[in-house]
């Protein structure tokens, strides 16, 4: 009986992280300081989940006070941005280190 | 320079402000000086150790690595305030009672210093490791680096000032008051963490529970207004806030309040902090 309760905690919480382990499905590249594509589309009152690609040399931080996100991409890399859910409507980000240029758009529907 | 000069600054702030409100909640206890040193020094090493190890760090934990590092760094911290202000609601009585008496000095300080140096140490390492990061990648440009590095430079002077300004302007407050008044400020603080370390570990998959937003606010201040700003930092304020930020944030308040009422009345003996 305590086993199966145990098994049964641990399955609760192991249906925590499939959002977690699940791939990316969508992909913004950072190049000269600039996102493409810098809109993108995404269904509402869901979890996304966003491959940030920094191409550039620097670092950058990808932020967002709408969608309660900021991570630090370092040059070089790639980081994974998660999302949601959102309802329905316009959410800006910005890449904090070099805000005159790297400014984007996710579009919930 | 200008950009520069303001995003160092706003990172500066958020740690000034912690390190400014615990200079004051600290007044009159023996040997703070050391501590407080100590937690900004270790700090700032650890800024620029997080910067350089930044790849490795975001990679670690498929992906999740600087999210968790971020919720960890915030919930030690929360810890940390937590004891101290039960420390201070047993003993700050009596330092306020010394603070009177000029020359007074206070025994059995050191206990909640470390905790104090802790938070300082932390909050400068969170904020710090993303202005060494971001003036990595001026110096790393190159060109027209040289203006934005005094603007990044001025950033942190204008920074310090501001802790400064926290610090006088709390000490202003008369002496009977100032503890109740800092540990308030604590609390809030406090608070405001947890919801943001919770957020932290969202982001990451980590805790993937009471996602949905409650309220939108965003129309009234903005988190990325300079006052909106000052509010995240000091007191908490989400445009956003998701239900598990305000269970986080509630909790903590409840915690703290709590944790005061059973350090003011235990027995000394049995209290070890």
């Amino acid at each position: 009986m305590r086993s199966f309760v145990v098994v049964l905690g641990l399955l609760a919480l192991v249906s925590l992280v499939p959002a977690g382990a699940r791939a990316a499905d969508y992909t913004i590249t950072i190049k000269d300081h600039r996102f493409t594509p810098a809109e993108i589309k995404v269904p509402a009152n869901k979890r996304v989940v966003i491959t940030v690609v920094n191409e550039d040399r620097t670092p950058e931080e990808f932020e967002s006070h709408e969608m309660k996100v900021e991570k630090v991409i370092p040059g070089k890399s790639k980081g994974t941005v998660r999302i949601g859910p959102l309802k329905p409507g316009r959410y800006p980000f910005v890449g904090e280190f070099h805000e005159e240029t790297a400014k984007g758009t996710v579009i919930a529907e | 320079m200008l950009g520069a000069l303001i995003i160092v600054f706003r990172e500066v702030l958020e740690a000034g402000l912690i390190v400014g409100i615990v200079l004051a909640a600290t007044q009159g206890v023996a040997g703070r000086g050391r501590w407080i040193w100590i937690g900004i020094g270790a700090g700032v090493l650890g800024a620029a150790v997080v910067a350089a190890f930044a790849g490795v760090i975001s990679e670690a934990f498929q992906g999740s690595g600087q999210e968790l590092f971020n919720a960890s760094v915030l919930g030690v911290a929360v810890v940390m305030l937590m004891w101290h202000n039960a420390w201070m609601a047993r003993h700050g009585r009596e330092i306020a009672a010394e603070l009177r008496q000029v020359g007074a000095d206070v025994s059995d300080g050191a206990k909640p210093l470390t905790a104090l140096a802790v938070v300082i140490g932390l909050a400068v390492l969170r904020e710090g490791s993303e202005v060494v990061l971001f003036l990595y990648g001026i110096m790393a440009s190159g060109t027209s680096g040289m203006s934005l590095l005094s603007g990044g430079v001025l950033g942190i002077a204008a920074g310090a000032a501001f802790t400064g300004l926290t610090y006088f302007g709390l000490l202003a407050i008369p002496s009977r008051y100032i503890f109740a008044v800092t540990s308030w400020l604590i609390a809030l603080l406090a608070a405001g963490m947890a919801a943001q370390s919770v957020q932290f570990l969202n982001n990451g998959g980590i805790l993937v529970v009471l996602d949905r937003t409650v309220w939108d606010t965003s129309w009234l201040l903005s988190e990325g207004s300079l006052f909106g700003h000052l509010l995240h930092t000091l007191v908490g304020y989400t445009e956003r806030p998701t239900q598990l930020q305000l269970v986080a944030y509630l909790g903590t308040l409840a915690a703290m309040y709590v944790l005061m009422r059973v350090a003011r009345h235990q027995p000394r003996e049995r209290l070890a902090v």
